[in-house]
C-alpha cells in the first residue's frame, strides 16, 4: 500500500510539475523552425508520463526529446524524418497518432464503418416505419378512462 | 466507536438491500402487494443507514482521527476544514461510499416520487436498483473498507493529494457521480420494463427525467474538471482526452442519445427496443467508467487506485449486470412493437440521425481509449492513442451533429420537407455564413478552424432562436406568448445554444490562441497580444500547509492598468509535491494567463503568458447546457404525470395552476 502511495503521487507528481514545459532556453531563434518543433512535440509522447505530450511535459526525458528534435531540424531534416528517429529509437508507443499500418486500420476504420452500418441499419428501420400501416387504434380499458379524466379534469 | 458504528451501518444497508432484491421482485411477479410494498421502507432505510455511514467517514476526517488509516493516508490537521470534508471523496475508498450514497439516493428518490407508477413496475425498479447496491456494498466491504483502523494511529497525516486541494476540483466528482449513478436509474426502469414486458410513452415520461437530471449533473460534472484542468495545469488546457475523461463523455454522449430517443418513444411510441439498449449501455459505460478508472488498466492521470483485486470485481459487477440485461433484452426486446408511422424525412428520421451520430461517436472514444489495450493484448504492440488521434477521428461527428441540428429540430413529427424548414431558416443561415466569411477575412494565414466555430455557433444559436420564435404562431402579441411557452421547449432551445456557443468557443481558443515564452526581469515591461505585461515582484510566502513562490505581474493595455495577477509555484511539503497556480485574467472575450517558473542562472524569471480568446464561453456553454436541462426538467408535463394522484387527492376543486 505504502509503495502504491509513493508510485501514485510520483506519477501524479510528473503529471504537475510546474508545466514550463518548454524553456526559454530551448527556443530556436528562427521562428519558421520552432513553429515545427511545436508541432512535432505535440504528437510525440513523453514516455515516463501519463498521457501527455513532450511539449507539455516538463520530465527531464521530455526535455531532451524536445532538445532531439530541434537538434535534427537545425541538421535539416524534415518533419517525417525527426518522427522517424525518434519512432526508431524509442518505439511507436512514442507516437500519440498511432500510425495505420497493421492492425491499426481498424482502430482508424472503426468509426467510419460504425456509422456505415448504423446509417444502413438507420435506413432499414425508417423505411419500415414509412410502409407500416397505422394500427387500430386500441380502446382505453375502463381503468385507463378513469385516470385520464382525473388528470384532465385537475 | 462511531467509525464502527458507520461500518456496521454500511453492513445493515448491504443486508437491507438483499431484501430489497428479492421480495419486492417475487411480490411484482406473483402480484403480491404487500411483498411489493416491502420495497418503499426498506429503499429508506438503505438511505439513512448510508447517509449515516458517510457521516460517520465524514466526522472522522473532519476531526482528524487518525486512528482511521483512510484519514492517515489523506489528511492533516493543518489542512482547511473545506478540504478535510471534501478529502472525504478525494480517494478510492471514501468516493466509493459517496458512489453508493447517491445510489440510494436515487433509489429513494424513485420510492419517494414514484408515487403513480404501476405497483409492480415501481417494485422491479427499486428492486434492481437494489441489486446495483448490493453490487457495490460487496465491493466497498470486501475490497476497499473506508473505515478499516490503523494499529498503531501517527501522530499526523499523510495530507490531500494538493492537486485534489482546490475548489473546483472539491465538486468535480459529487457531480460526476450523480451523473454516473444517475445513469442507474434508467437502467433500473430499462431492466423492470424488459421483465414487465412492456414499453409505452408513460414509461418514457417516467424515466426521461431521471435521464435528464443524470445528463445535467454529468454535463456540470465534466465542465468543473475540464475547467480545473484549465486553471490548474498550468497552460491553459482544458480537455486531454485522458482514458478517464472519455470514461465520462461516453456516458454523457449516450445519455444524450438516450434523452432524444426517449422523446421519440413518449410522443409517437417508436424506437422502443432502441431507447431500452441505449439505457442499458449508458449505465455499462459508467460501469466502464468505474472500471478505467479504479483498476489501473489503461493507465491514466487519474488512476487513483490500481489495483488488479478491485479491477477484476469491477470487471465482475461489469459483466453480470450489462450481461443480465443484454440476455434479457435479448429476449425480450421483440415484443416491444412500434406503433408509430412516419416517412424518412420527419422529426422522428432526424431524431434517429441524433442517436447513430452520438452514438457512434461514443463508440470512437471507446474503441480509440481501449485501443492501447487492444495493442498490447492482440497486436503485441505498445502503443498510444492520444489526443490527435481523437480530434481526428472525433470531430467530424461533431460537426455533422452542428449542421443539421437546426433543421432536424424543426422538422414536423409525421412527415416534413427539409426545403420548407431551410427557408424558415434561411436567415440564420445566410448570416452564419456572412460570420464566417468574415472571420475568414480578418484571420490572414491560420486555420479554417476558427471561421468553421464561428459559423456553427452562430447557426446553432439562431437557429435555436428562429425554432422557438416560430412557435409563437403569428400574429400580434407574439413576445407574451413566448414567455408562455413550454419550458421544455425554453430547454431545447437553451441546450442547442449551449452546445453552439461550446463549439464555438473550442474552436474559437484553438484556433485563435497566442501563446508567449520568455525570460523576464523584474520590472522590464513585454507585449503579448496586445497587452503590457510587467513583472514586479517574486517573493516566498508561507500558506497553511504549502509554500508558495509568488510573483506580482502588472498587466495593463495602451498605457492603462488592467489588473494585477499573482501567479504561483507552491510546494505542498508533506506530500512532497509541487503545483503551479496559473494566475488569470478572466474577461468577457478572452482570458491573460501568467504563470511564473524557475529562476534563471543569469537573473530573470521564465515566465509564460497565453492570451486564450473565448476561454471562458466553452464552461459557459455547458452551463447554459445544463440550464436547458433543468428547464426542461421542470416542464409542468413531467410535475402533472409525476404529482397528478397526490394533487388529486390535495386539492381537489382547486386549479393546478
Amino acid at each position: 500500500m505504502k509503495r502504491l502511495a509513493l508510485i501514485l503521487s510520483l506519477a501524479l507528481a510528473m503529471f504537475a510539475m510546474p508545466a514550463l514545459a518548454v524553456q526559454p532556453d530551448e527556443i530556436l531563434d528562427d521562428p519558421k523552425l520552432e513553429q515545427r518543433a511545436r508541432d512535432i512535440s505535440e504528437g510525440l509522447r513523453c514516455l515516463v508520463c501519463r498521457n501527455e505530450n513532450i511539449d507539455a511535459s516538463n520530465a527531464e526525458l521530455a526535455r531532451d526529446l524536445r532538445l532531439l528534435v530541434r537538434e535534427r531540424l537545425l541538421e535539416g531534416d524534415s518533419n517525417e524524418e525527426v518522427v522517424d528517429f525518434i519512432v526508431a529509437r524509442y518505439g511507436e508507443f512514442v507516437l500519440l497518432k498511432p500510425t495505420m499500418t497493421g492492425g491499426n486500420w481498424l482502430l482508424w476504420a472503426a468509426g467510419p464503418l460504425m456509422l456505415l452500418f448504423a446509417l444502413g441499419a438507420g435506413a432499414v428501420y425508417l423505411r419500415g416505419r414509412a410502409r407500416a400501416q397505422e394500427p387500430a387504434q386500441q380502446d382505453l380499458s375502463e381503468g385507463e378512462q378513469a385516470r385520464l379524466r382525473e388528470i384532465l379534469d385537475e | 466507536m462511531i467509525t464502527e458504528l458507520g461500518h456496521f451501518a454500511l453492513i445493515l444497508a448491504a443486508l437491507v438491500a438483499c431484501v430489497q432484491v428479492i421480495v419486492p421482485l417475487i411480490g411484482a411477479h406473483k402480484r403480491w402487494p404487500g411483498w411489493m410494498a416491502v420495497a418503499d421502507p426498506a429503499a429508506n432505510a438503505q438511505f439513512l443507514l448510508v447517509a449515516f455511514s458517510f457521516a460517520a467517514l465524514t466526522y472522522a476526517f473532519v476531526t482528524s482521527d487518525f486512528s482511521v488509516k483512510l484519514v492517515v493516508n489523506n489528511s492533516h490537521t493543518a489542512k482547511p476544514l473545506l478540504y478535510k470534508i471534501t478529502g472525504v471523496w478525494g480517494n478510492h475508498e471514501g468516493s466509493m461510499l459517496l458512489w453508493v450514497l447517491i445510489l440510494t439516493l436515487f433509489g429513494v428518490s424513485a420510492a419517494w416520487f414514484g408515487g403513480n407508477l404501476p405497483p409492480t413496475l415501481k417494485a422491479r425498479v427499486l428492486s434492481v436498483q437494489s441489486a446495483i447496491g448490493v453490487a457495490f456494498y460487496g465491493f466497498i466491504l470486501l475490497t476497499s473498507n473506508p473505515f478499516e483502523r490503523m494499529a498503531v494511529p501517527p501522530m499526523n497525516g499523510r495530507d490531500l493529494n494538493p492537486l485534489l486541494q482546490d475548489p473546483g476540483l472539491a465538486f468535480h466528482p459529487p457531480f460526476l457521480y450523480l451523473g454516473y449513478v444517475g445513469l442507474s436509474m434508467a437502467f433500473s426502469f430499462a431492466v423492470a420494463a424488459l421483465i414487465e414486458g412492456r414499453v409505452d410513452a408513460a414509461w418514457a415520461r417516467w424515466v426521461r427525467p431521471w435521464t435528464l437530471a443524470a445528463w445535467m449533473f454529468l454535463t456540470v460534472g465534466i465542465a468543473l474538471g475540464s475547467w480545473w484542468a484549465y486553471y490548474e495545469l498550468g497552460w491553459g488546457g482544458f480537455w486531454f482526452w485522458d482514458p478517464v475523461e472519455n470514461a465520462s463523455f461516453m456516458p454523457w454522449l449516450i445519455a444524450a442519445a438516450l434523452l432524444h430517443s426517449a422523446v421519440v418513444v413518449e410522443k409517437r411510441e417508436s424506437l422502443k427496443s432502441w431507447t431500452i439498449l441505449l439505457a442499458i449501455l449508458a449505465f455499462g459505460f459508467s460501469l466502464i467508467g468505474t472500471f478505467i478508472v479504479r483498476s489501473g488498466v489503461i493507465t491514466s492521470v487519474h488512476a487513483f487506485a490500481n489495483d488488479p483485486e478491485r479491477g477484476v470485481f469491477i470487471l465482475l459487477i461489469l459483466a453480470v449486470f450489462m450481461g443480465g440485461a443484454l440476455v434479457l433484452y435479448a429476449a425480450r426486446a421483440g415484443a416491444m412493437e412500434a406503433r408509430g408511422v412516419f416517412s424518412p424525412v420527419s422529426r422522428e428520421s432526424a431524431l434517429v440521425l441524433n442517436n447513430i451520430l452520438l452514438a457512434v461517436s461514443a463508440f470512437v472514444v471507446f474503441v480509440g481509449t481501449i485501443w492501447p489495450l487492444v495493442g498490447e493484448l492482440i497486436l503485441g504492440r505498445k502503443l498510444s492513442v492520444g489526443a490527435p488521434f481523437f480530434n481526428m477521428a472525433f470531430t467530424p461527428f461533431m460537426v455533422v451533429l452542428g449542421l443539421v441540428l437546426p433543421v432536424g429540430a424543426m422538422l414536423p413529427w409525421k412527415r416534413g420537407k427539409v426545403g420548407r424548414v431551410l427557408r424558415t431558416l434561411r436567415v440564420p443561415l445566410a448570416l452564419a455564413v456572412a460570420l464566417m466569411a468574415l472571420a475568414f477575412a480578418m484571420q490572414t494565414g491560420r486555420s479554417a478552424l476558427g471561421p468553421v466555430g464561428v459559423f456553427m455557433g452562430a447557426w446553432l444559436v439562431m437557429g435555436a432562436a428562429v425554432d422557438i420564435w416560430s412557435k409563437t404562431g403569428r400574429g400580434g402579441n407574439r413576445i407574451a406568448r413566448l414567455a408562455r411557452l413550454p419550458r421544455a421547449d425554453w430547454g431545447k432551445a437553451v441546450a442547442h445554444s449551449g452546445l453552439g456557443v461550446t463549439m464555438f468557443a473550442i474552436a474559437g481558443l484553438m484556433a485563435w490562441e497566442q501563446e508567449d515564452i520568455r525570460v523576464a526581469q523584474v520590472g522590464e515591461p513585454f507585449e503579448v497580444a496586445g497587452y503590457t505585461l510587467t513583472l514586479r515582484d517574486v517573493r516566498q510566502v508561507q500558506g497553511p500547509n504549502f509554500r508558495s513562490t509568488m510573483a506580482e505581474v502588472l498587466l495593463s493595455q495602451d498605457g492603462k492598468e488592467i489588473s494585477v495577477l499573482h501567479p504561483e509555484k507552491r510546494v505542498y511539503p508533506v506530500q512532497q509535491m509541487p503545483t503551479t497556480e496559473a494566475a488569470i485574467d478572466n474577461g468577457l472575450l478572452r482570458d491573460v494567463y501568467v504563470v511564473i517558473g524557475d529562476s534563471q542562472k543569469n537573473g530573470g524569471w521564465a515566465v509564460r503568458t497565453y492570451f486564450k480568446p473565448l476561454a471562458n464561453w466553452i464552461w459557459g456553454g455547458a452551463i447554459l447546457m445544463a440550464i436547458g436541462g433543468l428547464l426542461s426538467l421542470s416542464d409542468r408535463r413531467y410535475r402533472v404525470a409525476a404529482g397528478a394522484r397526490k394533487a388529486a387527492v390535495q386539492a381537489r376543486g382547486v386549479p393546478a395552476e
